[in-house]
Parts: structure tokens; C-alpha cells; sequence
């Protein structure tokens, strides 16, 4: 485990790459002519709960695909707890437990009985201690009560929690939950969260995926966001939150010299109006340094505007608004 | 960490989800329904032998033990690829279907593995179906009609004893005869998602190769069609045994096998699964 979960993102990625739970480089999915996932490089450290943002149809599913040897990239290449793929899969997918695309069980077995077979399939899930385990896998989701039950019985929610249940059947070092509070009410939301926690807190990396920017920050140490099959941002979520977090506008008669002054000082201008700029802040620039470098540049100054950017109207930067799926 | 070896656990939990499935009971016993069915037909026409209608039918009113090698003659060309085609089409693509293809593949079961495994519970149940459709017959023959020494085909009569003897040799052939087509529907059932269709395949498949078993325009290829020995296990009924018949069988559901295994592994290692 590492002591400092931020390292990568200061030192090169290959140098910490030990400390790393996943990492992949130019990974690349193509399906006929679509580019599903796109020169993806992910870097999720040890011991982060991590992230992993997107609308729906953005690449997410696919990535995770292929982070578990489901499917193989195209390009690029993987390494899962220090171990590069495929050839290290069996060594390390018993150390992962997993929930993919929803839960799917066999309908006609018990909710414990399903867990019996998938423990029966893991490499290190011992038959001596089977019964104990999916009982306490099964108690920590609340479906104790509901075990002897037929999948077939059990709501949306049930499922998700048994999912959830069926990749604690042995001590993890990485959890990949892909939307695990699909189909969850609020209270099993909480509930998840507080068991994300939890794991987190023992040391286990979680690696979880969404659509649902509030699910992220208020669960994550860290967060990437896909969009269109590319990786437009990563980072700890507090330096996700100060990047661009303002945006200044301004009303002058000199808009010539004004965008000079913002170029020189790293704002990133957005499309204008003829007497108002509106431009990103940049990092560690305060708005008032701002005002005196336009002053001192000769830029009359009629009307000068902050407006702070919230987590949320950055991910809609990122990853566009609307109804409208990206492909 | 070395993985200990749990192809056995594995196995036994594919076995008990088999076994458990009310699918497959459903089958058995439609199996054993067939043999239950030509006695009691038998037994209300009851008459002399009339010499007509498929081999044996009408040697069961003189002698019980025929029953169960009349309900394995009627089942061989439909109802044991019926089920044969239903459970090894299903073996992969059933799981694909579901999702949970995917959870014993990150378990890690291993790919190799749940190929071996599915296999390996079609051929059970190959075992199963020919063994229940046997023994319905027998107990049905013993119930309804008398059993005697039973006249072989060569004219030699053996005693009831050494009958059942036969009987389970016949067993034993006519499930080495479903073993190449059961690889032939694991194959099948890696190329797709939805396990209907790979199910109407293999039997579709199964019927074709009958078919075309019958036309005699294509006499060079009936020796390699996995259905050409189905009912050649007459020659166990001669004195002295013929074995031909069983080991050229052996060697072309062997073939079937080893080539359909082939492909269903080159096909499932190499496969994405995004079901």
C-alpha cells in the first residue's frame, strides 16, 4: 500500500509504477469502424478511491471490460496491481472482486447459492471456509435475512447488493465497481457509500465508476472523466475541483488590448461579445491580480465579474450537456 | 500465488446446477417417457408380430428387455439430439446470455476451464439421458411384459442376466455416439449470446446430418458424418460380439472432438465478452 496515494500524479507515472492499482497506457478499443475507448491512460493509485465519470455511452463500461480481461484491447496495455495483461490475469483477478455492467445471477438459485458458485470458481476461495464467507459477504450487504431466497425474488436493489456481496467473498486489494448504486433507493445508496468507505479505510483501492457526479465527490479521493471514449480529465478530486473553478467576466471598450492582458497571464478565453470577455481562470491566480494587470495595460475597466465555477458545471464542460448520448 | 487446483470444485458445482435445473429433469423425463409409451402401445394392441414398424417393436410383446432397446431406437434419431443439442447449446452461450459468464470469468475460473467444465457436464448428461431412457424401458418391459431368455439377432439365446449385460453395452454406444455431437454444440454455443439459436443450430444440425446420412447419391460422405454409426449398435446384439461397429463410432465421435473442441477453444480464448 502506498503511504502517499498523490505520488504519480507529481512524478512521472512509470516511475511509481508500483504504487499503482491500474494503470494503462494508449489503451485503445475499436468495434468495426467505432472507437469506443480512445488512447485512455489511466493512472489509479493504491489505497484512492477512485472515480471514474462519464455519461452514459462514454467508454467507462468497456474500459473496465477490458481491465478484467473480459476483452482485449486493440491497442495499449494494461497493468492491473503491478502485473501487466493478460499474462498476469490469473494472479491477479483473485485479488479483485468486481461488479460489471449490473449483477447477473443464475434465477433459479438462492441468492447464497449463487454465491457458492462463484466462490467455487475463484482460485483462492477455500471450500473449507465457503459457508462462513458468503455468510459474512452476505451479512455486510444486509441480505442475510434474503439468502435462502431465489434470485429470481429478489428486487433490482437485492441483485445489486448481492453483486456487491459476491466480490467481498475474499480479502481484496481492488474492488471495481462499475455503477454500483444502479437501481439502489436512497437509503441503499448511503448504504454502499458507507461500505465504499469502509473497504477504503481498510486499505482496499476502489475503483468505481458513474454517471452521477454527486456519487463521486462524495465518495472519491480521486476522479477521471471520460467523455467520448477519451480521458479529458484526472486528478485528486480537490485539484479537479480548483481547476478552472472561476471564470471572470468583463465589460470594456477595449477588448483588443484586454484579450492581450488575458493570453499573457494564462486565461483562456471563451467565444465574446463585442464589449464583453468572459475567460477561464487559471490556477493560483486571483481575480484582483487580474484587475491591476488590466488596469496597468491601459484597458478601461467597465464592469469586471467572478463567477465560480462548482464541480458540476466542469464536468458539463468536460463531457457536454444534454440528453443527447456522445455516439 | 499458485492456484490450487479447483477444476473438481467447479465441476461438481456445474454438475449440482445441472442437475438442480428443473430444465433438466424436464427432459429426463420426457427420455424416459418414450420407452414407457411404446409399452403401453404395445401392450393395448397386443397381438401377434406384424413384422412392420421400426426394428424391435415388435419383438417387445414376447420378451420385456426389447423395450428399452425400442425407446433408445425411437429416441436416437430426435429426442436424445433434442437434448443433447438443448444442454450443450446452452453450456456457453446460456451463461453469456445471463451475465454470469463474465462473473466466473473474473472469479477467475479460467477460460480453459469453464470449457472443460461445460464439456464435461454435457457429456453427463449425455450419460444421464441414454441411462434413464434404458432403465425406463426395463422396468417398464419388466412391469407389463414377461422376461425371458432373449434371442439375439444371430439366432443364439442368452439368458436374462447376460441381457442387461448387452443392454448396458448398448447404453455405453449410444452415448459415445452423442459425445462428437455435444462438442459440436459446445462449439456452436461459443459463437453466440443468444443460447436459442445455438440450441436450434446443433439439432438443426443433427437433423441435416441424418438427412443426408439417408441420400445414397452421397455414399463417400456418410462415414464422416458424426451420425452415420447412431444406430449401428445392432452389432452388440450378435453372438459373438461384433466391436467394429462401436470402435469405428468411437473413432469418428473422437475426430468430431477433437476438431469441434478446437474451435471452441480457439474461438472462447480469443473471445471478447461483452454480454
Amino acid at each position: 500500500m502506498s503511504s502517499d496515494p498523490d505520488a504519480p500524479y507529481r512524478d512521472a507515472p512509470s516511475v511509481e509504477a508500483h504504487s499503482l492499482a491500474i494503470e494503462t497506457r494508449g489503451l485503445t478499443k475499436t468495434f468495426g469502424r467505432q472507437v469506443a475507448v480512445d488512447s485512455v491512460d489511466l493512472a489509479v493509485p493504491r489505497g484512492s478511491v477512485f472515480g471514474f465519470l462519464g455519461p452514459n455511452g462514454s467508454g467507462k463500461t468497456t474500459t473496465i471490460r477490458i481491465l478484467l480481461g473480459l476483452a482485449s484491447p486493440t491497442r495499449g496495455s494494461v497493468s492491473l496491481l503491478g502485473r501487466p495483461l493478460p499474462a498476469g490475469l490469473a494472479a491477479t483477478l483473485p485479488r479483485v472482486g468486481a461488479l460489471v455492467e449490473g449483477p447477473a445471477f443464475y434465477p433459479y438459485l438462492s441468492g447464497e447459492a449463487n454465491l457458492r458458485r462463484f466462490d467455487a470458481a475463484n482460485p483462492v476461495g477455500h471450500p473449507s471456509t465457503r459457508a462462513a464467507r458468503v455468510a459474512t459477504a452476505l451479512e455486510r450487504v444486509g441480505l442475510a435475512a434474503a439468502a435462502r431466497k431465489r434470485v429470481h425474488a429478489y428486487s433490482l436493489g437485492m441483485k445489486q447488493r448481492l453483486g456487491i456481496a459476491s466480490a467481498l467473498l475474499v480479502p481484496r486489494e481492488l474492488l471495481v465497481l462499475d455503477e454500483p448504486t444502479n437501481g439502489l433507493d436512497p437509503q441503499g445508496t448511503r448504504e454502499v457509500r458507507s461500505l465504499v468507505r469502509s473497504l477504503a479505510a481498510e486499505g482496499v483501492t476502489v475503483f468505481v465508476s458513474s454517471h452521477l457526479l454527486a456519487e463521486i465527490e462524495q465518495m472519491c479521493t480521486h476522479a477521471a472523466v471520460m467523455s467520448a471514449g477519451r480521458l479529458v480529465a484526472q486528478a485528486p478530486l480537490d485539484e479537479l475541483r480548483a481547476a478552472g473553478s472561476a471564470s471572470v467576466t468583463l465589460r470594456t471598450p477595449d477588448p483588443g488590448r484586454a484579450a492581450a492582458v488575458f493570453d499573457d497571464m494564462g486565461l483562456r478565453m471563451l467565444p465574446a461579445l463585442d464589449d464583453e470577455l468572459t475567460a477561464t481562470m487559471p490556477v493560483g491566480l486571483e481575480p484582483e491580480q487580474v484587475v491591476a494587470a488590466l488596469v496597468a495595460g491601459g484597458v478601461r475597466v467597465r464592469g469586471f465579474g467572478v463567477t465560480e465555477q462548482s464541480l458540476e458545471d466542469r464536468f458539463v464542460a468536460l463531457t457536454g450537456e444534454g440528453f443527447d448520448v456522445a455516439r | 500465488m499458485p492456484a490450487r487446483p479447483i477444476t473438481g470444485a467447479l465441476l461438481a458445482s456445474e454438475l449440482m446446477l445441472q442437475f438442480r435445473r428443473r430444465r433438466t429433469w424436464a427432459m429426463l423425463l420426457a427420455l424416459a417417457a418414450v420407452p414407457v409409451l411404446v409399452a403401453i402401445a404395445v401392450r393395448v394392441s397386443s397381438g401377434p408380430p406384424s413384422g412392420r414398424g421400426p426394428a424391435f417393436l415388435d419383438r417387445v410383446a414376447t420378451n420385456g428387455l426389447f423395450v428399452a432397446i425400442a425407446g433408445l431406437t425411437l429416441s436416437i434419431p430426435l429426442f436424445l439430439p433434442l437434448t443433447v443439442g438443448v444442454v450443450s447449446g446452452d453450456s456457453i452461450a446460456g451463461e453469456a446470455s445471463q451475465g454470469t459468464l463474465r462473473y466466473l470469468l473474473i472469479a477467475p475460473a479460467g477460460r480453459v476451464r469453464v470449457l472443460l467444465v461445460k464439456y464435461a457436464a454435457s457429456v453427463a448428461f449425455c450419460l444421464a439421458a441414454v441411462f434413464v431412457s434404458a432403465l425406463a424401458g426395463v422396468l417398464i418391459g419388466a412391469l407389463l411384459f414377461p422376461i425371458g431368455p432373449v434371442t439375439l439377432l444371430s439366432g443364439t439365446e442368452i439368458s436374462p442376466v447376460a441381457a442387461l449385460g448387452r443392454l448396458a453395452l448398448v447404453a455405453a454406444y449410444v452415448s459415445v455416439s452423442l459425445l462428437g455431437f455435444a462438442a459440436i454444440g459446445l462449439f456452436i454455443s461459443t459463437l453466440t449470446d443468444v443460447p436459442v439459436g445455438a440450441m436450434a443450430a446443433a439439432v438443426v444440425l443433427s437433423i441435416t446430418a441424418q438427412v443426408l446420412d439417408s441420400l445414397p447419391q452421397l455414399e463417400w460422405l456418410h462415414l464422416w458424418l458424426f451420425t452415420h454409426h447412431w444406430l449401428g449398435f445392432i452389432d452388440l446384439l450378435r453372438q459373438p460380439v461384433s466391436w467394429d461397429s462401436f470402435g469405428d463410432n468411437a473413432l469418428v465421435q473422437a475426430g468430431y472432438v477433437v476438431v469441434f473442441g478446437a474451435l471452441a477453444y480457439g474461438r472462447f480464448l480469443t473471445r471478447d465478452v461483452l454480454s
